[in-house]
């Protein structure tokens, strides 16, 4: 039922628990307990808004950037305390690490391409183990995290039919 | 001299859908939410319509066999084999169709000559008693009612089987009802055919679309095979409306006397469905299965609602709709589904729209999102009460 309760949530968070009781045949209260287990247990961390950005940038005029970042691992905590030092700058919306070419691949927000120029030029390019990045900036945006980005043209059925 | 436009009696004769009336009605009207839809919300599942496109840029644009692509039908035998343990003869055996109301169409005038009977169970999809009629024969309505679940049972049928009549069509998971049937009542219904020169008209379009245990095809059934026309298609399940492919199964000499009368109107189905069908069944388990639990989640959210606002109505056990009780609010069908319509915007289908037994009911489709069945369901309980309020 857990897994059930994640995938409407996510896909929905405002689903009650009242509708997603009806909708897996449980009761509303075995599915309020869960939901609640979810949250202690910090598998769900948050509830929040699935922004288009694209459609926002117009209004709030924000920039992002994909980082590629290598960096020289640390005996003992390998990437983990380099990763730390540069995810903790709000700038950094999302921070992984990957395997191949580079380590780091972060997502930096700011205001303008200069604010995140000079974030990477100040902050990142400087940290001591980070050895080189590579800054593109995200032109477009069309699909993100199975939404697909660009509107959705309204329901093109007939009406009624048998 | 003027032309003789006159029309035939036949189709004068043939009343107009009870659906059409209803549509011009909401055609004329803004921002209504439908749940008078009979077919999926989703679009076809990109890797088809792909599949679809690349067969058009190869130049794939010509007739196929009529019979329909052999690869395609090869990939129908294996699906009915797989899924339903029915072994066809993918040559002789087989035809693909436009959709299944084509299948249907050949099957009838195939079988029928004038003033053949055929049962046809009510409530049920609007075009199966004027088929009968086109093809000459002549449909006997049998009802079904709430109190049996809106189920046929060997009880019901018995006695007008007996009068020699020569076809049942048999449609489950059921539009409009949502009824499906366990193997048991199969079984029994099969026992009485045995008895019977019946052949079985069966339509399990929404076959893949069964939320209570596995869906029986049948001919899977023991002596059932010989004398059912199986048919099936991939808009429902596969939400292929669009591309109309059909087909039919059943034994080779009437999938022969079907072929004949296929090949002179129709010649084929359509190319790039019949490729893009080819890929549905090859890769697109995965999107039905994804789909289904979606309709089974809405199924349980509209089931609940309406039960809370008084109007009864049984889970279904298939397809995408729910046929719920109006009774208690003192309105006829179709005034019900005028009036909703005009005072809150929300479009379902009068269940007479199905037959005279659906009087009493309506039938709504959750082949919508959850956020607009939310919306319409909050609708249709402030109008429910609004009239039993007596305004």
């Amino acid at each position: 039922m857990t897994e059930e309760i994640v995938e409407i949530l996510r896909r929905d968070a405002r689903t009650t628990p009242e509708e997603i009781a009806a909708m897996l045949g449980r009761s509303a209260a075995d599915v309020a307990r869960a939901i609640r287990k979810l949250e202690r247990d910090g598998v769900i961390l948050r509830y929040r808004a699935v922004i288009n950005e694209e459609a926002l940038a117009a209004a709030a005029g924000r920039v992002r950037a994909l980082i590629e970042v290598r960096t020289t691992p640390q005996k003992n905590v390998g990437f983990d305390r380099i990763a730390e030092r540069i995810y903790r700058f709000p700038e950094v919306k999302s921070c992984s690490l990957l395997s191949g070419g580079y380590d780091l691949l972060l997502v930096v927000e700011g205001r303008d391409l200069q604010q995140i120029g000079n974030f990477v030029a100040e902050k990142l390019a400087p940290m001591e183990n980070v050895q080189g990045t590579v800054t593109h900036f995200l032109l477009k945006k069309y699909k993100e995290d199975g939404d697909i980005l660009v509107r959705r043209p309204r329901d093109r059925r007939l009406a009624v039919t048998p | 001299m003027k032309p003789n436009l006159k029309i035939t009696r036949r189709v004068t004769e043939m009343p107009p859908s009870g659906i059409r009336a209803f549509f011009d009605l909401v055609m004329g009207m803004e921002d209504v939410i439908s749940l008078g839809v009979g077919e999926p919300d989703f679009d076809t599942p990109w890797r088809i319509r792909e599949t679809g496109i690349y067969s058009i840029e190869q130049g794939c644009t010509s007739y196929t066999s009529n019979k329909g692509l052999l690869e395609l039908r090869v990939a129908i035998a294996d699906f009915l084999r797989q899924r339903h343990g029915l072994r066809y003869d993918p040559e002789e055996e087989i035809l693909v169709t436009v959709g299944v109301s084509e299948a249907l169409d050949l099957a009838v005038r195939a079988l029928l000559d004038r003033g053949d009977r055929v049962l046809v169970p009510q409530p049920c999809f609007v075009s199966y008693a004027p088929m009968v009629s086109l093809a000459g024969g002549e449909p006997i309505i049998v009802e079904t009612d709430e109190r049996h679940g809106f189920r046929l049972s060997p009880s019901l049928l018995r006695a007008r089987a007996a009068r020699s009549a020569r076809g049942l069509i048999l449609n489950y998971p059921c539009n409009p009802t949502g009824v499906s049937y366990v193997k048991a009542e199969l079984e029994a219904l099969a026992r009485l055919f045995r008895g019977t020169g019946l052949v079985v008209l069966s339509d399990e379009i929404y076959d893949e679309l069964t939320y209570e245990g596995e869906h029986v095809a049948f001919p899977s059934l023991p002596g059932m095979r010989e004398r059912t026309i199986y048919l099936n298609g991939f808009s429902k399940s596969f939400a292929m409306t669009g591309w109309r492919i059909g087909y039919a199964a059943g034994p080779r000499d009437v999938i022969a006397a079907m072929t004949k009368i296929h090949q002179y109107s129709i010649m084929s189905a359509p190319t790039t469905g019949q490729f893009a069908a080819c890929e549905a069944l090859r890769r697109g388990r995965s999107d039905v299965l994804e789909m289904k639990r979606e309709y089974a989640r809405r199924r349980g959210l509209v089931h609940a609602r309406l039960n809370a606002m008084g109007l009864s109505c049984a889970r279904p056990e298939g397809a995408f709709y729910i046929f719920p009780s109006i009774r208690s609010t003192g309105l006829d069908s179709m005034t019900f589904s005028r009036r909703l319509l005009e005072e809150e915007k929300v479009a379902v289908v009068p269940g007479t729209a199905f037959g005279r037994c659906g009087e009493g009911y309506i039938r709504i489709s959750y082949a919508s999102s959850a956020e607009n069945l939310r919306e319409a369901m909050d609708r249709i309980g402030r109008f429910t009460e609004r009239v039993r309020g007596g305004t």
